[in-house]
């Protein structure tokens, strides 16, 4: 997900101008590329010592919270575009923070493993939990302690009232806009509040 | 990573007086200083560094005669040090009121021709920025590439981004609060209950009396030092070891390592610190508040700063905490201010913040970096300073 082809389709998402909020920015390569090419302005939230270091030298704003902890220093409709680029998966409370995520800002941008991808099914067909490159980690020290689909995502985001913009799924840096369920290991959301 | 060296304080007589915020003016005031490296030719990369409670200008560096350094953040300042003195032009000063060489209670009134002693205004953190201000006019500096500070010093750089907003280009403010908390304003007091009720105090004018109010100020400090610390550190550095191995059965002889650590550190103190200056830096944490002007709103204090922030908090620090860190950071967000921000897990409570811990320093020096690598631009304050 951090390869550059992949963080600039995302910033393709992002309107010229935007006032931004990144949930686990990591390295804040995706906001100094939002700065420097789209004219952006905001914020990142990371938790990771090592990261907001990487974050600093970039010269990218960043705020160092835990997640779990919530959006509470953030005001209404703060931001024009919340990110939570494979952030998702790792948190605790997911519904809550869509929520927070369309509290605070106009538009959510979320990225996450689909777990649906063609060769994860085979795997567990397998009889073995997948290990790929979007699911990197073995069952037992896995970060993801939430493991969803392209499709789940769909069902879970008309259950909280959001409105999908648009969707697609990710592999090997293209867009996949068909049967992104089946055929790409990352899927992308672009939301707003209905 | 090398030292500054042998440095020498310099001093500054203020040539028109200081208005303060209480509405006295302090008629004759002389700022002591100290700087290191070299101002360069545009004059933009200056570092201002605001000292807390007991410090003073001497932040880097031996004085002649000192084998080692006694600067209080001689960690940081240096060549090739986080703030690197090779890059930066970094100034030290010592705040109006203090005892190290500043305009202070220890000097004299010009009005009545003895030591101000009790009768020396009082001074607030604001009162210091202008006068710092005033110290960099003499410089010739119109704006700095940065102010920083700690606790108290904190409080200053961000009251110098609120007051002189197009003079500050970054602002980094440590272990920090927008105010003090009850609790905080508490054990200010019970420190100054502590000099005043000293019968060596004699009202503030002790110098006369040839005595100095050693008991109140041992106590001051001791209760300082264990807010400076957390339970953690001092669990770790004492526990409950005896000095003596075994009890003595005494109720006041020294039975526990944290007594005598207390106490030493209260001796050390009561041999170079000034009551009054005690009494005045304690009352200026009290009534730093930049909000209390704008209804209690933090946010609307911070609207007209410009600087970029930086923003580091300890996890341990229950003095100052990060809660309270937290507030500056909303503050400045909801104004779309640009900052960052660090809670770093260290172990040490207040005192973190003249430590050398790797994530803090490391923290720092690539801030650092990144302002030694900006072109510096002429701050506009119209248009970014009144934008909401």
């Amino acid at each position: 997900m951090s390869e550059r082809k992949d963080l600039e389709l995302i910033a393709e998402l992002v309107p010229h101008g935007s006032h931004v909020l990144d949930l686990g920015c990591g390295n804040g390569a995706l906001l100094a590329l939002l700065r420097d090419e789209r004219g952006c302005t905001g914020y990142g939230v990371e938790l990771d010592d090592a990261k907001l270091l990487e974050c600093v030298q970039r010269g990218v704003n960043t705020i160092q919270r835990n997640l779990d902890e919530g959006l509470a220093i953030f005001a209404d409709r703060a931001f024009d575009v919340v990110l939570q680029l494979d952030t998702l998966q790792n948190l605790r409370n997911t519904e809550q923070m869509l929520l927070e995520t369309v509290r605070v800002g106009r538009i959510g941008i979320v990225s996450f493993p689909n777990f649906a991808h063609w060769p994860n099914r085979l795997s567990v067909l397998r009889g073995r939990m997948p290990v790929t490159k979007a699911l990197p980690y073995q069952w037992y020290d896995t970060p993801n302690i939430r493991v969803g689909t392209h499709l789940d995502f769909e069902v879970l985001a008309r259950r909280n009232g959001l409105r999908v913009l648009d969707s697609f799924g990710l592999q090997n840096g293209r867009v996949v806009r068909r049967w992104p369920n089946l055929c790409a290991s990352t899927a992308v959301f672009k939301f707003e509040r209905a | 990573m090398g030292s500054v060296g042998i440095v020498t304080p310099q001093s500054l007589r203020l040539a028109a007086p200081l208005p303060l915020q209480s509405g006295a003016r302090l008629e004759d005031c002389t700022l002591v200083y100290e700087t290191y490296g070299s101002l360069n030719a545009e004059r933009s990369n200056a570092v201002l560094v605001c000292h807390a409670l007991n410090a003073s200008h001497h932040v880097a560096g031996r004085h002649d005669g000192q084998d080692k350094s006694e600067g209080w953040w001689d960690n940081l300042v240096g060549p090739g040090k986080p703030i690197d003195t090779t890059r930066f032009f970094v100034i030290g000063v010592n705040n109006p009121g203090s005892c190290f060489g500043s305009t202070g209670p220890t000097s004299l009134n010009p009005a009545t021709g003895r030591p101000w002693g009790a009768d020396f205004p009082v001074v607030t953190v604001e009162d210091w920025v202008d006068a710092q201000a005033r110290l960099l006019d003499a410089l010739g500096i119109q704006q700095l590439a940065a102010v920083i500070g700690g606790s108290l010093g904190g409080m200053q750089a961000l009251s110098w981004s609120i007051r002189h907003p197009d003079r500050v280009r970054h602002a980094v403010v440590v272990a920090s609060a927008p105010n003090l908390s009850a609790q905080n304003i508490a054990f200010n007091e019970v420190a100054r209950r502590a000099i005043v009720t000293d019968p060596d105090f004699h009202g503030g004018h002790f110098y006369a009396h040839g005595v100095v109010p050693r008991r109140g100020l041992r106590v001051a400090r001791m209760i300082g030092h264990i807010t400076y610390l957390s339970d953690d550190v001092m669990a770790s550095k004492f526990g409950r070891q005896l000095r003596n191995g075994a009890l003595a059965y005494s109720t006041q002889d020294v039975e526990f390592q944290i007594e005598s650590y207390l106490r030493y550190q209260g001796d050390k103190f009561s041999d170079y610190f000034d009551a009054n200056t005690y009494l005045l830096i304690t009352r200026a944490l009290d009534y730093f508040d930049p909000a209390s002007e704008h209804g209690g709103d933090l946010a609307r204090a911070l609207a007209p700063a410009i600087a970029k922030f930086l923003v580091i908090s300890f996890t341990t620090d229950w003095r100052f905490s990060p809660e309270r860190s937290r507030e500056i950071v909303k503050a400045l967000v909801d104004n779309r201010h640009e900052v960052s921000s660090a809670e770093i897990d260290a172990p040490h409570g207040h005192d973190a913040f003249l430590m050398d811990d790797p994530r803090y320093h490391g923290l720092l020096r690539a801030y650092f970096e990144r302002i030694a690598a900006e072109a510096p631009s002429p701050v506009v304050p119209s248009i970014r300073g009144f934008a909401v």
